[in-house]
């Protein structure tokens, strides 16, 4: 079970899509997994043959379960063994179909044995929220024990999508605010050259390819982090890592609410019409729930671009543990003084949220002077 | 083509994208981005959708022509008659 966000805990497998005995190659999806970002679409890393599916559907397991064996090409399959230890790793949470906790009606008292209730009063365990196993569903002191050590409430898995990203958000976010020590910078860049270069571009294509001009927004700033490995890649075990290539992950809000900011991989070294392509695939993706592994978890910086509709500036949350956030607002026309003369010209708000433990804002402001600067000349990007 | 064939096409064009997207209480002389929440990624598959329904060629200049039902309609009606 890959870890699919910084505070995701367990997920659960909701569907196999390859059996024992098929081919697979690296980058394959092999099953889907529901988690708080919706279904993802896991991907193996491997070339190989399926051996053994380990997880059964429906099931919730915890990060760093393993949910399938491969074997290379030739080797003969793994003899089954009747052993304890070939048994499925045990799940967190039983599968579904377990009692549901029923919630007891306002002025019924719950039956529970006084030695449960010291307990759970003790604990701070809502007994109103537990299905007891006792006579007639009396509940028990082992029900309590259970209820302490189930790392989530059960009552978790009930909520809906929507409530359940809630939850995600504010968990990573809170951690964001609390753990990171955010520096915010911003500038205005002049995106006339880069807007002229667009339309340009788009006139001679079909309406199938025409591109946005987020692409450029996207590509230049993949390749200005190039002179900034400090602002690209993830604070870990108590120091920053700099990751080896630029994923941008790019912040789509979802109909109904909610966000999800996947990973463009490699965003730098596309070309503009694969990087569309990629960007159409993955905001139609994410609005269907269908997103993979690789791109939940792989992104090394995000970038939001919160213009279209209406506000000029953004300033981000980063998302932990990567260490910045580029937000760009809306592009409007505004007076600007272009060599020595008032001028109108379409202007958009660049920002950056960098961690302080990673960077300074010496850097931080010369990224935003460079991102600036490649934005002028379109045709080099 | 009339005019309520033309703006059933781009409702389903906006449909097709925006599933959720209600009509009822349109204003067709106000945006249709901000009304229905389409971001430029939306507006440019509504392109592409009309596109492909209707055989119109729609360069990207004329898109604000397209940015009210109204506008959209009668901007499709001229180009279907060219």
């Amino acid at each position: 079970m890959p870890q699919l966000g910084a505070d995701m805990a367990a997920g659960t497998l909701t569907e196999w899509l390859k059996h024992p005995g098929d081919t697979v190659r690296r980058g394959d999806i092999v099953a889907v997994v529901e988690t708080e970002k919706g279904a993802i679409e896991v991907e193996v890393y491997d070339d190989g043959v399926i051996d053994r599916l380990m997880v059964e559907p429906g099931t919730r397991v915890p990060v760093g379960t393993v949910l399938a064996t491969l074997r290379g090409d030739g080797e003969a399959p793994e003899a089954p063994k009747e052993s304890p230890e070939a048994a499925p790793p045990k799940p967190v949470v039983p599968p579904p179909r377990r009692t549901m906790p029923r919630p007891t009606a306002e002025g019924e008292r719950a039956r529970i044995s006084p030695a449960a209730a010291r307990l759970a009063a003790e604990k701070g365990v809502d007994i109103h929220r537990l299905a007891g196993t006792g006579p007639h569903g009396a509940i028990r002191i082992a029900d309590i024990e259970a209820a302490i050590a189930a790392p989530t409430p059960v009552a978790a898995e009930a909520e809906s999508p929507a409530a359940a990203m809630r939850r995600a958000i504010a968990a990573a976010m809170g951690r964001s605010k609390r753990e990171i020590p955010h520096y915010y910078l911003s500038t205005t860049i002049d995106m006339g050259r880069a807007l002229a270069w667009l339309a340009a571009a788009n006139e001679k294509r079909p309406v199938t390819e025409r591109m946005l001009y987020g692409v450029l927004l996207i590509k230049a700033v993949a390749k200005a982090l190039a002179d900034f490995p400090e602002l690209n890649g993830f604070w870990q075990d108590g120091r920053f890592q700099p990751a080896e290539a630029v994923h941008i992950g790019w912040a789509i809000s979802l109909r109904g609410g909610g966000l999800v900011a996947p990973a463009l991989h490699d965003a730098g070294r596309q070309d503009f019409d694969s990087l569309m392509a990629s960007l159409r695939d993955l905001v139609k993706r994410a609005r269907a729930f269908r997103l993979r592994s690789s791109e939940i978890g792989g992104p090394t910086i995000t970038v939001t671009s919160l213009g279209e509709q209406g506000v000029e500036s953004v300033f981000g949350v980063i998302y932990p543990p990567q260490v910045a956030l580029v937000g760009f607002g809306r592009i409007v026309e505004r007076p600007w003084v272009v060599d020595g003369k008032v001028a109108p010209r379409p202007l958009i708000q660049a920002s950056l949220a960098a961690d302080h433990r990673a960077s300074d804002g010496h850097r931080g402001g010369l990224f935003l002077a460079t991102l600036d600067r490649l934005l002028q000349e379109p045709d080099s990007l | 083509m009339t005019d309520e064939d033309l703006k059933q096409a781009v409702k389903d064009a906006i449909s097709g994208i925006a599933p959720e997207a209600g009509f009822d209480a349109l204003d067709p002389d106000d945006g249709l981005r901000e009304q229905l929440d389409l971001d430029s990624m939306d507006f440019l598959n509504v392109v592409i959708a009309l596109h492909e329904a209707l055989g119109v060629d729609i360069p990207e200049v004329d898109y604000p022509r397209l940015f009210t039902m109204n506008g959209a309609v009668a901007y499709l009606k001229a180009r279907l008659a060219a």
